[in-house]
């Protein structure tokens, strides 16, 4: 059967409040509202007001109080509208949540879950389309997911739920509508998906695809392009960005020897910046035949989508076209390339990945 | 008991409230005893913590808590069993008095295996059953402290949960969320200002545009005690229990104190008030030295008693000072443990990939049992 991924976020909530006495949600507008999003729709109707609690809009105070009460032994689930709203808070991530453990020399945990939508959405301005992941995936003591599909969705939430330490659970507004086939297993209430270990979404030989989230998306979307041109690529799903799983690129790597990192985050100090570093760092580096290529958001601000150019996105095809173009032809292709090939890569002449680029 | 002693405490300042804690306390030789041991001990450990930082065998931070000695004392007197106290970094008193030893606090300082989180922590970091630290982030603590006060609404206990900040962090807005959800929502909780008057150099009335911090709760009630009198704080304190646990709703506390010594060891505390001002508050509004003449006067305790107090308590400070100057310290394993609770052990990468390491113990405790 079929699932959407706000559908699958919602039964794993459902399912984990029910069987747990300690688990409840808050955020802004999760009760009677249904959720900004209708991710927690229906729970406060079957919970009501002791297990789904609606905060006034105060993101560095409902934050703190959700981790003083994880401190405590209760198991919240810290709801942000939207992962923007999350800076007010940040300091209650990291400061009170990622470090406790360590500071109390194992004394005191926190089982606390901090949820909601990531990244770029459709039209909202530069404050409201931004990807945080590796600002939280720097920082020990977090562990940090970010689900692509219905299923990632639904096993990575009931094993953040479950799990006895922070967990940033990072969704993507434009995915929660699209609906995935998922798998009579993951439909159960016992259905978990391990944190830490990548997915391979897709088998290849040719080209190892690395994404998550909305990314892996478009990696897809690009290896099926790639495969009409008679090129195999591999496509990894990471799921977990902190624990990370180098071992599945490293052996992905060793039998394609290229590899391409996708994000909508900035470049600087992104997700793809530091699989490059542990490339760097392994014996990865020598299975290159070609340098590894970032994908990565503009690092420019978003603008909101002018009024007449309401088009369908079109990265998801660009995202395609510049792989074959330039991997494929360029690359691929080449038994060499010279410097000035190499320079015209930069990130200048990516497309963007933003929707809302025009 | 027929031995108790009836004193009169300064009058309460009351917000938003019609009655307010009993003026008239009393007191038993027992707890007069107790309280002034405790004191001792906690004015005694603090002496020996800055001469252990001037002695530089205590690196990094240490915020002192002599002179405020009176709002731990009696806050701790009037909780009962499941009852929770969160607090700044100004945390040592606190230790001691939910339930750590002088050894356990001191050796965190210095760091040594015997500390209270075996030196992981230090000046900032110590926690017991009941205390949930310690906290290094100014202010922080506030929305800690209703959190914790949430989890025992949800799970119906007869406790409350005391969360301290000071006159400086009353300024934060964490403060005013976190008051505005406590009332809401009716958690058991006391936040308490323990007013010494400055917020490291800024004077209360430079930082603040109403000092008045027991009011500024606004539609949270408020009550100012005397800081100083560690039995107007007790029975505060009982009075606030009893108000948070009938469902009323959380409170807001000013404890009117002082700080003796500077805000920290590289602050002489000096530039922004005078000598005269430090002696003038020892002299006339000391805790220890009130009391002390308090319980004397009421025949509770006897001069020679007291100092035989005093010399159990400076014997006891000593032995702590010799562990907390000896004892071993950690094994650079630990750098490595305490990251992930029940989880896997994990890769960690050193300063350099070279380093990288698999964690040999997941958490401090089984390194500590597998090295007896």
């Amino acid at each position: 059967s079929n699932m959407t991924v706000r559908d699958a976020i919602n039964q794993a909530m459902d399912e984990e409040i029910k069987r747990d006495e300690r688990v409840y949600l808050l955020g802004e507008e999760v009760a009677q509202y249904d959720g900004a999003y209708k991710v927690s729709k229906g729970l406060w109707k079957k919970y009501g007001d002791k297990r789904i609690i609606d905060t006034p809009i105060t993101e560095m105070g409902f934050a703190g109080i959700a981790v003083g009460s994880a401190m405590a032994g209760l198991r919240p689930i810290c709801e942000f509208m939207t992962w923007n709203f999350s800076m007010q808070a940040i300091d209650q991530i990291i400061n009170s949540a990622a470090k406790t453990y360590y500071m109390s020399a194992g004394r005191v945990n926190v089982p606390i879950v901090f949820r909601g939508p990531n990244g770029a959405a459709a039209g909202v301005a530069a404050q409201h389309s931004q990807d945080f992941s590796a600002w939280f995936a720097h920082c020990p003591g977090l562990k940090v997911l970010s689900p692509y599909s219905a299923e990632d969705a639904k096993g990575l939430m009931k094993s953040a739920i479950r799990d006895d330490n922070p967990v940033v659970f990072l969704e993507n507004e434009i995915l929660y509508g699209q609906s995935f086939p998922v798998s009579d297993e993951a439909l159960g209430e016992d259905f978990l998906i391990p944190i830490g270990k990548a997915k391979i979404e897709r088998e290849g030989d040719n080209v190892t695809i690395v994404s998550f989230s909305k990314g892996v998306e478009l990696a897809l979307d690009a290896a099926k392009k790639l495969e009409s041109a008679g090129v195999s690529a591999e496509v990894i799903n990471l799921r977990s960005l902190r624990p990370f799983d180098f071992e599945s690129i490293r052996k992905s790597v060793h039998k394609t020897h290229r590899l391409v990192t996708v994000e909508t985050g900035w470049p600087f100090c992104g997700i793809g910046s530091e699989i490059a570093a542990q490339v760097m760092e392994s014996d990865v580096f020598d299975q290159l035949d070609a340098p590894l290529l970032r994908v990565t958001g503009r690092p420019s601000q978003q603008r909101p989508r002018r009024q007449g150019r309401q088009k369908e996105p079109q990265h998801q095809v660009n995202i395609a076209d510049y792989l074959l173009d330039t991997i494929f032809a360029t690359r691929f292709l080449s038994n060499y390339w010279t410097l000035a090939q190499r320079t015209s890569f930069t990130f200048h002449s990516f497309p963007s990945l933003s929707p809302n680029f025009f | 008991a027929s031995n108790d002693v009836t004193f009169q405490t300064k009058p309460y300042k009351l917000h938003k409230l019609d009655d307010g804690p009993n003026t008239s306390v009393t007191l038993n030789r027992e707890d007069a005893l107790k309280f002034y041991r405790e004191m001792q001990v906690i004015r005694r450990m603090e002496s020996a913590a800055g001469n252990l930082y001037k002695e530089k065998k205590i690196r990094g931070f240490c915020h002192l808590y002599s002179g405020q000695e009176a709002c731990a004392v009696g806050m701790k007197a009037a909780m009962t069993d499941g009852d929770a106290v969160i607090t700044a970094y100004r945390c040592h008193g606190w230790t001691y008095m939910l339930g750590s030893t002088v050894t356990e606090v001191l050796s965190e300082l210095t760091g040594r295996i015997s500390g209270n989180v075996h030196g992981k922590g230090g000046s900032m970091h110590m926690y017991t059953k009941s205390f949930y630290g310690g906290n290094g982030i100014v202010g922080a603590q506030q929305p800690l402290g209703a959190g914790i006060a949430l989890a025992m609404k949800y799970r119906e206990q007869k406790n409350f949960c005391i969360t301290l900040y000071g006159d400086g962090a009353a300024n934060q807005g964490q403060l005013f969320e976190a008051t505005n959800m406590a009332k809401l929502w009716d958690l058991p909780v006391v936040f308490v200002c323990e007013n010494n008057g400055f917020g490291m150099g800024t004077t209360a009335e430079r930082s603040s545009a109403s000092t008045d911090y027991y009011t500024r709760g606004d539609y949270v009630p408020g009550i100012w005690v005397d800081g100083m009198d560690v039995l107007a704080v007790r029975e505060a304190t009982r009075w606030a229990k009893e108000y948070c646990n009938a469902g009323r709703g959380p409170l807001v506390f000013e404890l009117a104190t002082y700080r003796y010594h500077g805000h920290s060891m590289s602050d002489p505390g000096t530039s922004y008030r005078t000598r005269d001002e430090i002696q003038e508050v020892r002299k006339t509004r000391d805790p220890i030295t009130g009391f002390k003449d308090r319980i004397i006067t009421a025949n509770l305790a006897t001069e020679e008693e007291l100092k035989n107090i005093d010399k159990e308590v400076r014997k006891e400070v000593d032995e702590a000072l010799k562990t907390a100057t000896s004892d071993g310290v950690l094994p650079p394993e630990a750098l490595y443990t305490d990251i992930y609770h029940n989880t896997e052990k994990q890769v960690i990468r050193g300063a350099t990939i070279d380093e990288t390491v698999v964690q040999k113990y997941k958490n401090t405790a089984e390194l500590l049992k597998e090295n007896k």
